[in-house]
């Protein structure tokens, strides 16, 4: 007798998000991005279609950064030094969208000015985040947003202590928010509460979870996706948002990926270890239902990518 | 189907005769149902119900394990199997499948075999190799090649029973991982299996075809089976692995075995033994050794496996790095295994002495820790003052982690006679601040 395959009845589906606005949406992008839509664990075919597969974005940095790994400046060389041509660098890389990631140092002047040269360099969508200071966070992104209206920017980082002026930003701009909560389902839960009681439509929340890089607490950030996910498919409405990690950061900052002297020898090629690195904990996360990727390097972008082509066959 | 603790008491003699050490039959079958203890307790169950009751308490993934040359003990056994969630949050996961790597040539195993890489203070090793033969001769002698290079336990493969009667015969007491039997060979595979007691793989690119060799072999007798789903293609296993695990977990006996994944064949190794790591393979074959992927491999099953209700933690104290003498820096951090480690490796490697405080944050990160009240100025000044630093230093002068440079002026608050120092936020960077900063 032949076995049945146990299907799980989900009540539940992941919000379907859209980045970037085209002309006809009021914005100036040529392309958008679309995530979401689940109504299963990833990839689970047999049990329900994955209408839209993991998006990959590179992160590009509005001056040039001063302590990333040496194999990430090699790669990317003289781009850096601008972000209109990093931009485009990062497109002819396979990125699907950017996240400009600004600094401390930024002024709201030049922050918009560096949001106007990558909107100007390409067509993809954008997401702009501030260094992750709340007040700093909300100078820079008020002044990007306002200067960017109707292109429906992904806007982070939004979180507990800043989200209200984000949000509010966000609402009378015509853009989209990334909710980050420190790895835990019921903070995540809250601040997306919160953030929809001000109106914003849930269509236009991300959520980023925050994750740890492989062998940094992966553990931690792949569990809480999970239990977003699940939580999510059983019905509850304040979890059923796409996710977004910032994979590369996380990934380039270990020591594994930026030290490439005075290391055991068992760790290997360094160039080879770093970019694993970073394809190992992106690869782990989407098991987890990661939909957007933030990467830093090429070689993971491609690999990455492809692997996704294949995950998305069954 | 497990049985409830009232199904099991019937299967009991009911004589209440104490010998189990419980007070009743019923008390033991209580005890029973909850796994808590060992069937064998009781003297007195007839056979025909011990089978009953063997097969109802037996876990719904197979525990199966692989010995090597060295025997059961350290680096000579691999365990797959019983496995009780789909999700890690949910328990946690328990038998870390076992890496192994394809034999290529003798000097790529001798690498293997002494490849060891330290993690957050356990050293990770793979746990053996898989080898294929085309004739009885070629693998009898690729065993004796391998053997005189390692102990660990191996995975033989060939489709041809008389190939693997021939390596086996050259591993008395062990027991590798036949591989394996199919629609075609699985009459000559379970006998061979029966005789040498060796696990036995199932290769079928369907569930039912998997179930169906199953039950067949295990008809003949054999009982330590491994499912071999026939892909690395990453969404074909994932879902296929996904199925098996779920069917497995619904008590659906015919393929409640470990699986053998062949990431080797994979279009991207690293993706697919990642995969293969967080979604439920038991054994694990790689193409070649490479020390990079391996690392990244090891360490994720490390954390994919780690037990997520317990941290994994150091005992606080005072540790002494490279001799440290009285003038040597005091740094501080918490207990949290990795965080401890990173820093300890750090200062080590650099071959400067120091003191490290290490305060009881629960097993949390530094900056979690902070974030959770479980590291700040009181707990610090409470450690310094506990571990008694100051009879084993000549200068009164602590580091703080940079990620906690606020809690600076609570902990002078709390150190009156002490000098608090701000170090870098990440440990790379300590020994360059140690060598210019602190003299
Ligand atoms: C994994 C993790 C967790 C895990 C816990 C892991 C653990 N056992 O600690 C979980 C999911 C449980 C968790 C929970 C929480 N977390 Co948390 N968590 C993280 C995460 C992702 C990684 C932490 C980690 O393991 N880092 C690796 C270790 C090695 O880093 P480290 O300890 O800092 O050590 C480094 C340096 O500090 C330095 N160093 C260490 N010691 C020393 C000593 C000296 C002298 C020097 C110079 C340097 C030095 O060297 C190390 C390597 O460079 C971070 C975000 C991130 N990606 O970093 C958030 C993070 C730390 N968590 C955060 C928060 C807020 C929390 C919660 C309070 C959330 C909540 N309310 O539930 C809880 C608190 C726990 C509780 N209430 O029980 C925040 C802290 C925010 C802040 N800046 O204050 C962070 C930064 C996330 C964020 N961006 O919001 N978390
Ligand atoms: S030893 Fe067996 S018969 Fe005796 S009390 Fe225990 S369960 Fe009952």
């Amino acid at each position: 007798m032949p076995i049945e395959i146990p299907k799980e009845k989900w009540t539940g589906k992941v919000r379907v998000v859209t980045l970037g606005a085209t002309a006809a949406e009021g914005g100036t992008r040529t392309r958008v991005v679309t995530v979401g839509g689940q109504a299963c664990m990833p990839f689970l075919h047999f049990e329900h279609p994955t209408p839209h597969p993991p998006v990959l974005a590179i992160e590009i940095k509005s001056r040039p950064p001063t302590d990333w790994s040496p194999i990430l400046m090699e790669t990317w060389g003289e781009a850096i030094r601008n972000p209109a041509t990093w931009a485009a660098a990062a497109e002819a890389a396979g990125a699907e969208m950017f996240v400009l990631w600004l600094t401390l140092e930024d002024t709201p002047e030049e922050a918009t000015q560096a949001v106007r040269a990558v909107l100007g360099a390409s067509g993809l969508p954008l997401a702009v985040f501030g260094p992750g200071q709340a007040e700093k966070d909300n100078e820079l992104l008020v002044a990007v947003a306002e200067a960017a209206k109707g292109e429906r920017l992904l806007l982070g980082i939004c979180e507990d202590k800043n989200y209200r002026t984000i949000v509010a930003t966000a609402l009378a701009n015509g853009h989209l928010v990334s909710a980050r909560s420190p790895m835990d389902v019921n903070l995540a839960k809250q601040l997306n509460i919160l953030i929809t009681d001000m109106g914003l439509p849930a269509d236009r929340i991300i959520m980023d979870p925050t994750t740890g890089a492989l062998g940094y607490g992966i553990e931690y950030g792949y569990s809480v996706m999970e239990r977003l996910r699940l939580s999510a498919l059983q019905g509850d409405s304040m979890t059923q948002f796409p996710m977004l990690v910032t994979v590369g950061f996380e990934a380039w900052k270990t020591k594994e990926a930026k030290v490439g002297e005075g290391v055991p020898a068992s760790w290997g090629d360094w160039q080879q270890r770093a970019i694993d690195w970073e394809i190992g904990t992106a690869m782990t996360l989407i098991e987890a239902g990661a939909d957007i990727l933030v990467l830093r390097h090429p070689e993971s972008v491609k690999r990455v990518k492809a692997a996704i082509t294949e995950l998305m066959t069954a | 189907m497990a049985l409830s603790g009232i199904q099991i008491y019937k299967l009991l003699p009911q004589t209440n005769c104490k010998e189990c050490g419980f007070p009743t039959c019923l008390a033991f079958a209580m005890k029973l149902a909850a796994k808590q203890v060992e069937l064998s307790a009781c003297p007195y169950v007839t056979e025909e119900n011990k089978a009953q009751l063997a097969e109802s308490s037996a876990p719904p993934i197979r525990l199966i394990t692989l010995t090597g040359g060295a025997g059961k003990g350290a680096g000579g056994e691999v365990k797959a199997g019983n496995e009780v969630v789909m999700y890690r949050h949910e328990k946690t996961f328990y038998n870390k499948p076992g890496l192994f790597i394809r034999v290529q040539s003798a000097e790529s195993v001798a690498a293997a075999e002494a490849y060891k890489v330290n993690y957050v203070g356990m050293d990770l090793t793979i746990d053996g190799f898989a080898l294929e033969a085309d004739s009885p001769t070629a693998m009898a002698e690729t065993v004796q090649a391998v053997r005189a290079v390692t102990k660990r336990p191996l995975i033989l493969i060939s489709q041809n029973p008389e190939v693997l009667q021939a390596g086996v015969s050259q591993l008395p007491g062990e027991k590798p991982l036949l591989c394996g039997a199919d629609a075609s060979n699985w009459e000559n595979m379970a006998a061979l299996a029966k005789t040498c007691g060796c696990p036995l793989t199932v290769r079928a690119e369907s569930i039912d075809g998997l179930a169906d060799l199953t039950e067949k072999i295990k008809a003949k007798g054999v009982e330590d089976l491994v499912l071999d789903p026939m892909t690395a293609h990453l969404g074909k296993s994932l879902a296929l692995y996904t199925q098996l695990r779920r069917l497995a977990l619904k008590n659906t006996r015919s393929v409640g075995y470990p699986i053998l994944s062949f990431a080797c064949n994979a279009t991207d190794e690293l993706a697919a033994a990642s995969q293969a790591i967080a979604k439920y393979a038991g054994f694990i074959v790689l193409s070649e050794f490479r020390p990079e992927l391996l690392y990244a491999l090891l360490v994720l099953r490390e954390n994919i496996y780690t037990d997520p209700q317990k941290p994994i933690q150091v005992q606080p104290g005072i540790y002494e790095i490279n001799a440290p003498k009285p003038e040597s820096p005091v740094l501080v951090t918490t207990n949290f295994s990795i965080t401890y480690f990173a820093v300890a490796n750090e200062v080590e490697g650099a071959g400067l002495p120091a003191w490290l405080v290490v305060c009881d944050a629960e097993g949390m990160s530094v900056l979690t820790a902070w974030a959770a009240g479980k590291f700040d100025a009181e707990r610090i000044a409470k450690a310094i003052r506990g571990f008694d630093v100051a009879s084993k230093v000549s200068k009164k002068r602590v580091v703080l982690p940079g990620h906690v440079a606020v809690l600076s002026g609570e902990l002078e608050a709390e150190l009156p006679d002490w000098e608090i120092r701000v170090g870098p936020r990440e440990a790379v960077d300590l020994p360059a601040f140690m060598k210019q900063a602190l003299n």
